[in-house]
């Protein structure tokens, strides 16, 4: 077994051409580890680059310098060992939930018996047998942000990217997903890179908390937050380690790299 | 349905809606059936030409009434073919004709103008290679062609065939390759990300996100087709609803001018409408997405 983690990035940065064929520096020299089984959040402001960071990991952007490694080798691509959950669910709305359900596997050339078998599997693990034969326009955001997540965990990936998967729901729908989403990380074992704007998201899920700067993006503050699961947001301890990162967040507008853990 | 306050009174409520049965004269039997409904303004507008016809409003030299019409059509349809009476028996056979030159014509072009439309859209060095000559080929009226076509043929079926898949092609490629070009970003990130190689994604993602827009380029195709064969017939040609159409000109007779008209309306109509259930059955997925 190698011994790599599964993502890490060394002094990457990205620079991209804007309309006006100016250079704009997405981020700049980023440099991160995260370990198997992590799950780390990332916030920031808005335009810090966030995004750029989760496509490239996931092989739809390339690099301008650096090195982005993922298992200790470098990305040559999209591919299903990284699951991608957009915000804007991506389903495909010509095919019903279990033909998007089944997508991957098709793609991979699973035997129809086995592909059977695990699409079942997770149909019923994100409660959607019911409407397996629904299209996407069918169903609500909620439903469709379960089968979504359907879709890549029926790959078995290793690695899990998330672009702000929850933004757009209800805060009902957000916080029965956030459980689930937490249950099925630990579950599968899942190393999860989650974007999101909610600083209480991020210290909901996250075993990590990244704070990025405004841009040019930077790594402001990388937060532990250890204390134990099922987190509850109404706990003093969970709303101190949440007003802390929301100070850093207000702060990471000035060049400084700040410290604390919770 | 009346609201209830906490001590279980009625809240007095304003009367806003009108009744309908007062003001408008009660016809359920015509509201409550929708194909029914859709043959009120044909009908009404059929009485009004032979209302016109037999008050004498237009001359009946200029515009036969409707029974005028009919008796020309069915002398058309199924009269004795002598050789004096060039039309008398023929519409079967013309209107076959017409068909046939339509169906062929459009099948080529929906084959062609698809495929191309979507290489033209999802690729851009195709689209760059090419985009000049279609702009230029597609700002020229397809009609323009029609003298060198028939040079080129001669007066043969193929002149007509030719005339038709040409035309149709430029509207059901462009229409094509302008929603293949919109192809939602996500979804072909989506694909890649699950798996699909991307000399795959033309036909996982492009095609099935792109097939409302192929059925509306189809229908625009079809439509010009209809349009195409009965130029054809009338100047290079022989036989079909459009040859009809200009020999009964040169004979003055306006009944069948009226009748040929009406003929290709009616085939129009029906094609359109096979096309569009049959885009009904292959967009199942898009249904009340759109138009409910």
């Amino acid at each position: 077994m190698n011994e790599f983690p599964p993502i890490e990035c060394k002094s990457l940065s990205k620079v991209y051409r804007g309309i006006r064929g100016e250079q704009v520096v997405a981020f700049h020299d980023i440099s991160l580890q995260i370990q198997r089984g992590e799950f780390v959040t990332l916030i920031g402001p808005s335009g810090c680059g966030k995004t750029s960071l989760l496509y490239m990991l996931a092989g739809f952007e390339t690099k301008t310098s650096g090195d982005m490694l993922v298992d200790g080798k470098g990305i040559k691509g999209p591919g299903s060992d990284r699951a991608v959950v957009f915000q804007e669910y991506a389903l495909f709305p010509w095919l019903n939930l279990r033909r998007n359900i089944e997508y991957g596997p098709r793609e991979r050339r699973v035997p129809q018996a086995e592909m059977q078998v695990s699409v079942d599997g997770m149909l019923r693990t994100v409660g959607l047998e019911a409407a397996a034969m629904r299209y996407p326009h069918e169903l609500s955001a909620g439903m469709r942000q379960r089968a979504a997540l359907a879709r890549v965990l029926v790959n078995e990936p290793k690695i899990l990217l998330m672009d702000e998967p929850f933004a757009a729901l209800d805060a009902q729908t957000r916080l029965s997903l956030q459980r689930e989403l937490s249950r099925l990380s630990e579950a599968m074992n899942l190393t999860v890179l989650f974007i999101t704007h909610s600083v209480e998201e991020a210290v909901l899920l996250g075993d990590r908390v990244l704070v990025m700067t405004a841009r040019p993006g930077r790594i402001f503050a990388d937060v532990p937050v250890s204390f134990a699961r099922p987190r509850d947001p109404t706990d003093h301890e969970f709303n101190d380690c949440r007003r802390a990162i929301e100070d850093l967040l207000k702060q990471a507008t000035n060049p400084s790299v700040g410290e604390y853990a919770c | 349905m009346s609201m209830t306050k906490s001590d279980g009174s009625a809240v007095p409520r304003a009367d806003v809606s009108f009744n309908r049965d007062a003001v408008m004269p009660r016809l359920d039997w015509l509201c409550a059936n929708r194909f029914l409904r859709g043959l009120v303004v044909p009908f009404l507008l059929l009485a009004l030409w032979q209302l016109s016809a037999s008050m004498g409003w237009a001359p009946s030299s200029s515009i036969p009434s409707p029974a005028a019409v009919a008796e020309g059509w069915y002398e058309w349809i199924a009269g004795p073919i002598t050789p004096l009476a060039w039309y008398s028996g023929t519409w079967l056979n013309y209107t076959l004709l017409s068909l046939r030159r339509v169906a062929t014509g459009f099948a080529i072009a929906a084959a062609a103008g698809t495929l191309s439309g979507l290489l033209l859209g999802w690729y851009a060095l195709i689209n760059d290679l090419f985009e000049n000559v279609v702009n230029f080929l597609r700002a020229i009226p397809t009609t323009a062609w029609m003298p060198f076509i028939v040079f080129f043929f001669g007066i043969h079926e193929t002149a007509a065939i030719t005339l038709i898949a040409f035309g149709a092609f430029f509207p059901i490629a462009t229409t094509i390759a302008a929603a293949a070009r919109q192809t939602p970003r996500t979804l072909v990130r989506a694909a890649r990300m699950l798996g699909t190689p991307s000399r795959k994604l033309l036909w996982r993602v492009v095609l099935p996100s792109t097939l409302p827009a192929v059925f509306a380029g189809l229908r625009i195709g079809l439509g010009l087709s209809w349009v195409l064969v009965i130029v054809a017939e009338m100047l290079a040609v022989q036989g079909g609803l459009g040859y009809a159409l200009w020999s009964a000109y040169q004979v003055n007779r306006l009944d069948l001018i009226l009748a040929a008209i009406i003929s290709v309306g009616i085939f129009g109509l029906m094609s359109d409408w096979l096309l569009v259930r049959l885009a009904g059955l292959s967009l199942r997925w898009q249904r009340g997405l759109v138009g409910q």
